[in-house]
């Protein structure tokens, strides 16, 4: 970039304003008069809402569709990333020493993802970041050299992509059915339909995000060769 | 609201509007396409920075649970778009290659070899 380019000057000056305005915003936010909060409104109303975990809930009642909507867009993601083309090579298979490493890795952070699955009803966890734990396992499976980072063949694999959109979809649609609104819970079941519906997202996230990091259409399954 | 929450707030969310600026900055004055999905993923999590300040209500009081999921939520579209991006950047550099072979100078590393 030359000096005498005058964007040079006026790109900063430009985000320099831009940084006041949202200081501004940022400022008169946290300082001014404090209406009628969505905080004080979620808190009040979690005992009903079948998780005791107040992240849980907003997620997964108070702005269930916003989720369901999420999980679709990590569904259009994978399909855009597998309508590109296949997936890179593999990588070389990994040594011994990361090999045994990776064969107590992967197996706790399966375990710490049921766990966080689990826990996430009534303290920080959930359905994403169990994900991210399963993800990770298909990324250091990729790593050390598994050509499909331990995701099933094709066919189920499909299966595993769409489940948390379906899941939480059918649950929505049966409740509208019932006459109860799309995705309202009765507060008996709640809790039981939200560690359905989590159980399903945790699957479902915890495949896209290692199909995705194989980065295109999964290959036949075929070892690496040594 | 005590004066050390809202001090931790305007640290904490004034360092994530910095991060956003600078994501802005780079995204706009870089021409390679990697560079600017780094921006963008700096610019987001500047964003989750500024709302993760604005959730915190002290180390005592359990956090606003609203902007926290929008995180939560972000963060998971904020991967997923990446990875599309660098699907398609992978796809652009093979395409590229094909026609005009090392015009970047860089080597695709993961797949040298498209046969």
């Amino acid at each position: 970039m030359s000096s005498s380019n005058p964007q040079t000057l006026l790109i900063p000056l430009l985000l320099a304003a831009i940084g006041a305005l949202l200081f501004w915003a940022f400022w008169s936010g946290l300082t001014g008069h404090e209406g009628e909060r969505l905080a004080a409104l979620a808190l009040e109303r979690v005992p009903e809402s079948g998780a005791s975990n107040p992240v849980t809930s907003v997620l997964l009642n108070f702005r269930a569709y916003d989720t369901l909507l999420e999980l679709a867009v990590l569904l259009a993601a994978l399909l855009g990333i597998w309508s590109l083309g296949p997936a890179a090579a593999p990588y070389q298979p990994a040594a011994l020493l990361l090999d045994s490493l990776v064969g107590w890795v992967v197996p706790m952070l399966i375990i710490a993802g049921g766990y966080l699955l689990w826990i996430g009803g009534q303290a920080p966890g959930g359905a994403f970041q169990a994900g991210a734990l399963l993800g990770a396992a298909g990324v250091t499976l990729a790593l050390s050299g598994r050509p499909n980072a331990g995701l099933p063949g094709e066919a189920w694999l499909r299966v595993l992509a769409a489940l948390g959109t379906l899941v939480f979809a059918l649950v929505g649609l049966t409740l509208m059915g019932l006459g109860l609104g799309f995705l309202t819970y009765p507060p008996a079941l709640a809790k039981w339909l939200i560690l359905t519906i989590e159980t399903g997202a945790t699957l479902s996230i915890g495949a896209t995000l290692a199909a995705a990091f194989l980065g295109g259409r999964p290959r036949t399954t075929r070892p690496a060769e040594p | 609201m005590s004066h050390e929450i809202l001090l931790t707030q305007l640290l904490y969310g004034s360092a994530g509007l910095l991060f956003f600026l600078l994501g802005v900055w780079s995204f706009i004055s870089h021409e390679p396409l990697w560079r600017k999905l780094i921006a963008l993923n700096i610019m987001g999590a500047g964003v989750f920075h500024v709302l993760v300040a604005v959730a915190y209500r002290g180390l005592d009081a359990p956090p606003d649970p609203v902007p926290h999921a929008l995180v939560l939520t972000g963060i998971v579209v904020a991967v997923s778009a990446t990875a599309l991006a660098l699907a398609f950047g992978r796809r652009l550099d093979r395409e590229d290659g094909e026609r005009t072979p090392d015009v970047h100078g860089i080597d695709d590393r993961e797949d040298g070899t498209h046969a």
